[in-house]
């Protein structure tokens, strides 16, 4: 499933045991078109996903196991930073760029959603297709569907802003430089209350509170959807089902971007950047565009989540949420999406209950009172080091990415020292 | 970056990066240049005395960067490493010598002289062998593996390593602040026209200067300081001409560990640390070296005295200025115009494998 690519021969030589306990069904599967063989286990994982808010009571139930079953509104946090982990790792992935700075575009969706659905422009009465709230209220209102574009669009165009003078330094500089953006526009949101008597982003305490999304009273009467997902006694559900439809055509734009020419330029800048020129690919451009998609993706990721959290505020884009994201990339395999996703999930359950969970049970067991959740971070750096030297391809690993760094096509490096 | 074109990167890549670059630029940056010098000169004509005290205030400062920039100029002149745990090998290192002062030798304000600069003095010792010991376990545990893998991949294991050192020095200290009683008093050195200098900033200078004359005298001196410099031209070449390119590296790596230490001394006498004070500082730090062109170790002095002189002005002075809200902004916004426009720094070489 890791390689939703290629019309290769299936491979017969590879399970000659499961022939005989499970009666030939290894047998029959492999005779299974590849289309099918790729589409049934990706099936089962969207059914469970789909029904995942009607079973999640009765498996939370379920005692000492139930424990490690998250709860639906943690779900949707974790699939808001799957999303945004995918959207990296169109940059850090697919085109080798490092990008330790991805948490201002987090930042720079979050803030969009803030100016365009709320209350925060007093001074302006704008209403677009607002829903659950009274057109008399001040403020911009635009629907919140609507604004998910346009701060994706948004921070893709910040994204090429920032892209433009610094993508032509080379990968270590250029990490720096993004995690300097990554500073720089966290500390302006928090500065930014008073521009000559202009309140950009009302400094400290942040934006609050954000339109939800909904679909109006006309569809409500109609075929009965929701005005507004704030109003609505299935808050959590729905905000989960939309936050799934994000996350599906983010997996859809990134593996069919993934296998486009754009895709493969991008790949083939990773492996050799100086090959890729010399076959006529425009260096600039092409990383541009790495850059806009990957950024595009933060901002609806950052949008929605200010909308599920009704609030954007300064203190939740700081530097560790970056180094977050790249870890849920490198341990599932950098340019891997499934493997990404993967490794977002288990990442984005333990960063919301997981470490809690796993530390009150380690402390019932070995009777320690150790806080395991302060050390998340110091966690998320040990799994990056011992991802870096034990499996630098992540557990789902990319074909092409294996191959690469086991031959070392990369840049120079000190052979010599190896001895 | 023009610099990445010459020598081994050949013509197409070469061509690419080497068009002249477009005269725009350069003029945006001197404008920016001007606009700088009348700010201070503006400020200085208002407000004299407190242009010269921010002044020495930026210099102490400054000197102390200095030594954590060193550390990230060593190691990347000889790896082409952002060492990113070098910030917080600082911080952990500067906690243990709060350690050392407040526990092991139990100093109070009430110590005899004799007895604190008995005390600093071994600290001293103690606090160099202890940064010289944890960067070099950092080399050998985490990056030695990678010295062959892909320079991101090395990057991305410093980052990971910055964190879990951060988490240690949590572990071990906790969230709060450690502070030390003031030992150097604050009686004046000097004091001309309103304008006062103290003791305690002027030790900082007595004891970084020395150390910087003396890591001079090793690089360009001394036999491991020769193979130091052979190692970050070439490492090939090095080990060819029988040079042990693993020990110089190590070494590299405990001189950037010790000059650590020294800061984090000095650092912990004049402020106050905590386990994520490294962050900030590192990347101050690194800055610095980059300001300077990173390799180069006039540079870095030169970058960081530069980088607390504009934290000062920034935090200190009067008219028009930002303000301290907006330090960190600056010093970044100031990393990316050096990297964006220089990148080789202001005394960085164009040699072929170095920006």
């Amino acid at each position: 499933m890791s390689e939703p690519r290629g019309k290769r021969a299936p491979k017969r030589r590879r399970h000659p045991r499961s022939q005989g306990s499970l009666g030939g069904l290894g047998e029959r599967w492999r005779t299974l078109p590849p289309l099918v063989r790729r589409a049934i286990p990706l099936a089962i994982v969207l059914a469970i996903a789909l029904a995942y808010p009607f079973i999640v009571t009765d498996l939370r139930g379920l005692g000492e196991l139930g424990d490690f079953f998250p709860q639906l509104g943690n779900v949707v946090i974790i699939l808001v930073f799957t999303v945004m982990a995918v959207g990296l790792n169109v940059v850090v992935g697919y085109s080798g760029l490092l990008d330790l700075g991805y948490v201002a575009f987090y930042a720079a969706g979050a803030y969009t959603a803030g100016w365009l659905a709320s209350q925060h422009f007093q001074q302006w009465n704008f209403h677009f297709g607002s829903v659950g709230i009274s057109s008399e209220t001040t403020g911009i209102h635009l629907s919140v569907w609507l604004v998910l574009l346009l701060a994706g669009l948004f921070t893709a165009v910040t994204g090429i802003l920032i892209g433009l003078p610094t993508l032509r330094l080379r990968g270590d500089y250029l990490a720096i430089v993004t995690l300097g953006f990554g500073e720089i526009i966290p500390q302006v949101v928090r500065n930014g209350d008073d521009f000559k008597d202009f309140n950009l982003t009302n400094g400290t305490s942040g934006i609050n509170p954000i339109d939800s999304p909904g679909f109006g009273q006309t569809l409500n009467d109609a075929v009965g959807l929701p005005v507004s997902f704030q109003q609505s006694f299935d808050r959590e559900r729905l905000y989960y089902w939309s936050i799934l439809g994000v996350l599906l055509f983010t997996l859809f734009c990134c593996v069919r971007l993934r296998d486009s020419r754009l895709g493969r330029a991008w790949i083939a800048i990773r492996e050799d950047e100086i090959a890729a020129a010399a076959m006529g690919i425009p260096l600039m451009r092409t990383k541009t565009w790495a850059y806009a998609i990957g950024a595009f993706f933060g901002g609806i990721a950052g949008a929605f989540y200010a909308s599920f959290k009704s609030g954007a505020f300064p203190s939740d884009f700081y530097f560790n949420i970056s180094v977050f994201l790249l870890c849920m990339v490198i341990l599932g395999g950098m340019g891997s999406v499934w493997g990404v996703v993967a490794g977002a999930v288990l990442l984005g359950w333990l960063n919301v209950e997981g470490l809690a969970v796993l530390g009150s049970k380690f402390n019932e067991a070995a009777g320690t009172n150790v806080e395991i959740a302060k050390y998340q971070f110091g966690i998320y750096g040990a799994i990056i080091v011992l991802m870096m030297l034990f499996r630098p391809t992540g557990l789902i690993p990319e074909r092409r990415r294996k191959r690469e760094l086991e031959e070392g096509v990369h840049d120079q490096s000190l052979h010599a020292v190896k001895s | 970056m023009a610099a990445q074109a010459g020598g081994e990167r050949p013509s197409l890549f070469g061509a690419l990066l080497n068009r002249p670059r477009p005269r725009a630029l350069s003029l945006i940056g001197l404008v920016f240049v001007g606009v700088l010098a009348l700010w201070l000169v503006v400020n200085l004509i208002k407000e004299p005395q407190d242009f010269f005290t921010v002044f020495l205030i930026g210099l102490t400062t400054g000197m102390v960067y200095a030594l954590a920039a060193l550390g990230y100029t060593l190691v990347y002149g000889i790896l082409q490493l952002i060492n990113f745990a070098h910030g917080d090998v600082f911080a952990l290192t500067g906690l243990f010598a709060s350690t050392m002062i407040l526990t092991v030798f139990g100093l109070t304000e009430e110590s005899g002289t004799a007895v604190v600069i008995l005390a600093l003095g071994v600290t001293l010792l103690a606090v160099v062998t202890f940064g010289a010991t944890v960067n070099t376990v950092i080399e050998r545990v985490a990056y030695h593996r990678l010295l062959a893998a892909p320079r991101v991949a090395l990057l991305i294991t410093a980052v990971g390593m910055s964190f879990l050192v951060q988490n240690i020095a949590l572990a071990l200290y906790d969230v709060n602040f450690r502070r030390v009683p003031e030992f150097i008093p604050r009686t004046d050195v000097f004091s001309i026209g309103g304008v006062h200098y103290q003791w305690n900033k002027l030790s900082v200078i007595l004891i970084t200067v020395p150390v910087l004359l003396a890591l001079t005298w090793l690089v360009q001196s001394t036999r491991q300081g020769k193979a130091m410099r052979a190692t970050a031209q070439n490492p090939d070449a090095a080990a060819m001409v029988g040079i042990n390119v693993n020990r110089t590296i190590s070494f590299t790596f405990a001189l950037a560990g010790g000059l650590a230490g020294v800061g984090a001394l000095l650092y912990l006498l004049q402020f106050n640390i905590r386990y994520d004070t490294g962050f900030e500082l590192g990347l101050i730090a690194f800055t610095s070296a980059v300001l300077g062109g990173i390799g180069n170790l006039t540079g870095a002095v030169l970058g960081a005295v530069t980088i607390g002189l504009i934290q000062a002005f920034n935090e200190g002075l009067s008219w028009a200025t930002p303000g301290s809200d907006w330090t960190r902004s600056i010093v970044f916004g100031l990393l990316i115009a050096i990297l964006v426009f220089r990148p080789q720094g202001l005394l960085g070489e164009q040699t072929a494998d170095r920006a």
